[in-house]
C-alpha cells in the first residue's frame, strides 16, 4: 500500500467488519425466536433479513434475536428499530415478506404496512 | 462482503490460554456448525481485556454480553440459547454485570468503571493476527500524519509537550529522551524497544503485544523518523512465545502491506525492524545490559555517561523505549499532545497500566489515570481483599520498589508520590498483601530474587546482596539476632551508593522499606523466633490440640513418624522429628491439628 487515500479505504472497510463490537447507532432488525418463533419458522426469516442485508452491502444494520414477544399465533415476528423512526413490528414473516422489508423499509425508508401488526386487526 | 451478525471474542492472552481459549474457540466452531451458524456468527480471538481473575473471558456483540469463567462445557449452551435464540445466559455472565436481573455494560462493572484504556485500547477489542482490524481502529493513521504532514522536530515537540515520561520505571522525560537522539552525532541510528519484562508478577507489556503488536511498530516508525533511523530492534524475553509470535505475524503483515520497508506512503522514509529473543537474564531489562545483548555480548551494564542515546547498539545514537511507552505514542500523535497532557497528575501526564496481583479479588490489568489513589486501585477496581482478610501492605514496582501500608492508601499514584514514600511506581507491578504474609518473608523472596539475577561484575551487588540474603534466611530460620538489622540496613545502604546499576542500586528496596514499616515484624522474628503470620516454617510448631480423638489418621501419613499415638488416646507430635511439612493437618477429620 503506498498512500494515505489507500489506508483510509482498507480502514473503511475494515471498520465494516469490526464496528458491531463497538457503540453504534443505525437500524436493528430483532427476530423473535423463542420456541413459538422458531416452529413458526423464524430461522430462514433470519437467513432472508441476513442474506439479503448481504446482497445490498448494508452497513449499520445489527440483526439479531430475542424471546418470546408474546403475540405467539403472529409468529414469525421481526421487529425493526431505525434511527429517527418509530418501532414497526412485522408479524407471519415468510422469506419473500423479510427480503421485501429489506428492500422497502431499511433501504427506501418506507414501512410495509399490510406486513404490520397494525393490519391484523383490520 | 459477508454480513456477519454476531462477534463473539475470545481472549487469547497468555492466561485464559493457559486456562482452556483454545478449546473454548474450537468448541465454539464445532457448535456453530453444528447450529449450522458459522456464517452468521464469527469467531475473533482477541488480546488480554485485562480482568484475568475471571478468565477464561468470552465477550458477545453487538449485545457485549460478557462471560466470565468460560468452560469447554458452556459453549453447547451459550451458542444453543444465546447465539441461536438471543437469550443471553446471565448465570454464565460475569457475576458483577448481573444486578437485580438486570445486565449492566461491562464499562459499568467495578473493574472497569474507573478505567481509561489508552495503552490497551485495542487489546479484547481486535484480532491482533489481523492487520485490518488494528487498520480498522485507526491503525498507521498517525504514521501516514507523521510522514506526510510533520516534520522530525514537530514530532519530537508533540512528544515533549505531551509530558508522556518512560513507562518502564524510570520515568525520564521521553520527549527529552528523543530530543537528545535526534541531536547525537552520527550517520546510522537505532530504535529499540524494551520487551524484556523480567519484574515478577508484571504482564502489562506482554499484553501490549499479545494484543495489539502493531501499535509497537508504528509507534517505533514513528519514533525512528523523529530521531532519524532505519532499524529498530524490539528486545523481548523468550518466556512469552505467544507475544513473539504475534509480533512477528504483525510484522510480516505490514512487511506485506508496505508499511515496514522502503519507502512508506511514498515518502522517503526507510524503516524496518527485527526481534531478538533474550534468554532469561533479569539484568538484561536494564539498558545498557540489553545493548550488550543485542549487539551478542553478555548481558553486563555499563558505567553512563555515555546514555544510549550517543551511544547504544554498536555504539550507534539509539532510542530505547519501553513497551508501554510505546503504545502511547500513536494516540498521542492522533489525539494531540493537550488531550494526553489534560489527563494525569501535574508532573505525571497520562495513564499508568497496572499489573495487580497477590491476596486481591480481580486479579488482573488495568490501566487508570496518573494520580488515581492507591486506594480507588486496590478497593474499588480491585475489588477488595478476598477472604474478609485485612489488607496489610502494597508491593509496587517489583523487585526494586518497597511497601506501602493503610496510611499510605489515599497517597495519588505517580512516578514522584511513591518514590518520596519509599517505593516506586516502577514498571506498574502490583502486588497486594493481607494479614496472612509474613513481611520478612516477602522482603527475602524479593532479595532472593535479586541475588539469582545478579549479573556479578560489580562487588557490591554481587556480595552485598548475597550477604543480605543470608542474614534474611537467618532470621527466617530462627537464628537472628539483634544486630543483624542494623547490619541490613548498613549493608543497604552501602549497596544503594556503590552498585553499577539499576538492578544493584534498587536491591536493598524491599529490606529497607519492610524494616521501616513493619520493624515489629523482624523484631519477633530476631527475639522472640517467632513468625506471627504463620508463614516461616522453622518458627512455627504444629501441634495437636484439644479434642482429638484418636484416630491414627495423622499417625499414618506422617513422612517422618514423629507423630506418637495408639488408637483412641490423645496423639503428640514429637517436635524433634516433625519436618513440619503439614499433611497431618490436612488429614485431621476433626481438624485440631495447628499450625502456631
Amino acid at each position: 500500500m503506498k498512500s494515505l487515500a489507500e489506508l483510509a479505504k482498507i480502514r473503511e472497510e475494515a471498520l465494516k467488519k469490526v464496528n458491531i463490537r463497538t457503540d453504534r447507532k443505525g437500524t436493528r432488525i430483532v427476530v423473535g425466536m423463542a420456541t413459538c418463533g422458531i416452529s413458526a419458522g423464524a430461522r430462514p426469516v433470519m437467513s432472508a433479513l441476513i442474506n439479503e442485508s448481504q446482497k445490498r452491502n448494508l452497513t449499520d444494520v445489527e440483526i439479531t434475536q430475542t424471546g418470546c414477544i408474546g403475540v405467539c399465533r403472529l409468529e414469525p415476528i421481526v421487529e425493526v428499530y431505525k434511527e429517527g423512526m418509530e418501532k414497526v413490528t412485522y408479524v407471519e414473516m415468510t422469506e419473500e415478506k423479510a427480503r421485501r422489508v429489506i428492500a422497502e423499509h431499511i433501504v427506501n425508508g418506507q414501512i410495509v404496512s399490510e406486513f404490520t401488526i397494525g393490519a391484523t386487526e383490520k | 462482503m459477508e454480513l456477519v451478525r454476531s462477534h463473539v471474542l475470545v481472549c487469547g492472552g497468555t492466561g485464559c490460554t493457559s486456562s482452556g481459549a483454545l478449546d473454548i474457540e474450537a468448541k465454539f466452531a464445532e457448535e456453530l456448525n453444528r447450529h449450522e451458524l458459522e456464517n452468521e456468527v464469527k469467531i475473533v480471538r482477541t488480546g488480554c481485556f485485562g480482568l484475568c481473575e475471571a478468565g477464561p473471558i468470552v465477550i458477545v456483540y453487538p449485545e457485549g454480553a460478557f462471560y466470565s469463567r468460560v468452560t469447554a462445557d458452556d459453549i453447547a449452551r451459550i451458542t444453543e440459547e444465546h447465539l441461536l435464540k438471543g437469550r443471553i445466559v446471565k448465570d454464565l455472565l460475569y457475576a458483577e454485570s448481573v444486578e437485580d436481573d438486570v445486565i449492566k455494560s461491562i464499562d459499568e462493572v467495578g473493574f472497569y468503571q474507573k478505567q481509561e484504556r489508552i495503552a490497551l485500547k485495542n487489546c479484547g477489542v481486535i484480532n491482533p493476527e489481523i492487520i485490518e482490524e488494528y487498520i480498522a481502529m485507526d491503525g498507521y493513521k498517525a504514521l501516514g500524519q507523521v510522514l506526510t504532514e510533520m516534520s522530525p522536530e514537530d514530532v519530537i515537540d508533540e512528544i515533549k509537550k505531551s509530558g508522556l515520561r518512560g513507562r518502564g520505571g524510570g520515568g525520564f522525560p521521553s520527549g527529552l529522551k528523543w530530543q537528545f537522539t535526534y541531536q547525537a552525532e552520527g550517520d546510522v541510528k537505532y530504535v529499540a524497544c524494551n520487551a524484556d519484562e523480567g519484574d515478577p508478577g508484571a504482564f502489562m507489556d506482554r499484553s501490549v503485544l499479545e494484543g495489539d503488536p502493531h501499535t509497537i511498530i508504528e509507534s517505533m516508525a514513528i519514533a525512528a523518523y523523529a530521531v532519524g533511523a532505519e532499524r529498530g530492534y524490539v528486545y523481548i524475553r523468550a518466556e512469552y512465545p505467544i507475544a513473539v509470535n504475534r509480533l512477528e505475524i504483525a510484522i510480516e503483515q505490514a512487511r506485506e502491506m508496505g508499511l515496514l520497508g522502503e519507502g512508506i506512503f511514498d515518502t522517503d522514509f526507510n524503516f524496518d525492524l527485527e526481534i531478538k529473543l533474550g534468554a532469561g537474564a533479569f539484568v538484561c531489562g536494564e539498558e545498557t545490559a540489553l545493548i550488550a545483548s543485542i549487539e551478542g555480548e553478555r548481558g553486563m551494564p555499563r558505567p553512563r555517561p555515555p546514555f544510549p542515546a550517543q551511544k547504544g547498539i554498536f555504539g550507534k545514537p539509539t532510542l530505547l523505549n519501553n513497551v508501554e511507552t510505546y503504545a502511547n505514542i500513536t494516540q498521542i500523535i492522533l489525539n494531540g499532545s493537550e488531550w494526553f497532557a489534560g489527563i494525569g497528575t501535574e508532573k505525571s501526564k497520562g495513564t499508568k497500566v497496572f499489573a495487580l496481583g497477590g491476596k486481591i479479588e480481580n486479579t488482573g490489568l488495568l490501566e487508570v489515570p496518573m494520580g488515581t489513589t492507591l486506594r480507588e486501585v486496590i478497593f474499588e477496581v480491585g475489588g477488595g481483599i478476598p477472604n474478609g482478610k485485612a489488607f496489610k501492605a502494597v508491593q509496587t514496582g517489583g523487585p526494586s520498589g518497597g511497601c506501602l501500608t493503610d496510611e499510605h492508601l489515599d497517597t495519588p499514584i505517580d512516578y514522584d508520590n511513591l518514590v518520596e514514600l519509599g517505593s516506586m511506581m516502577g514498571s506498574g507491578g502490583m502486588i497486594v498483601m493481607d494479614e496472612d504474609n509474613c513481611m520478612v518473608d516477602v522482603a527475602r523472596f524479593f532479595l532472593d530474587f535479586t541475588v539469582d539475577e545478579s549479573c556479578g561484575k560489580c562487588t557490591p551487588c554481587r556480595e552485598g546482596t548475597k550477604r543480605m540474603l543470608e542474614i534474611l534466611n537467618r532470621i527466617c530460620e530462627g537464628k537472628g539476632v539483634m544486630k543483624d538489622l542494623e547490619t541490613l540496613e548498613t549493608l543497604s545502604h552501602s549497596i544503594k551508593d556503590a552498585a553499577l546499576c539499576g538492578l544493584g542500586q534498587t536491591a536493598p528496596n524491599p529490606v529497607l522499606s519492610t524494616l521501616e514499616h513493619f520493624r515489629d515484624e523482624y523484631v519477633t522474628h530476631v527475639a522472640d523466633k517467632k513468625c506471627l503470620a504463620g508463614v516461616c516454617t522453622d518458627l512455627l510448631q504444629i501441634v495437636i490440640k484439644d479434642g482429638c480423638i484418636g484416630c491414627t489418621a495423622c499417625t499414618r501419613v506422617c513422612p517422618v513418624d514423629a507423630i506418637i499415638g495408639e488408637r483412641k488416646a490423645v496423639h503428640v507430635i514429637d517436635q524433634e522429628k516433625c519436618i513440619k511439612c503439614g499433611a497431618c493437618i490436612d488429614k485431621c477429620p476433626v481438624k485440631v491439628i495447628v499450625k502456631e
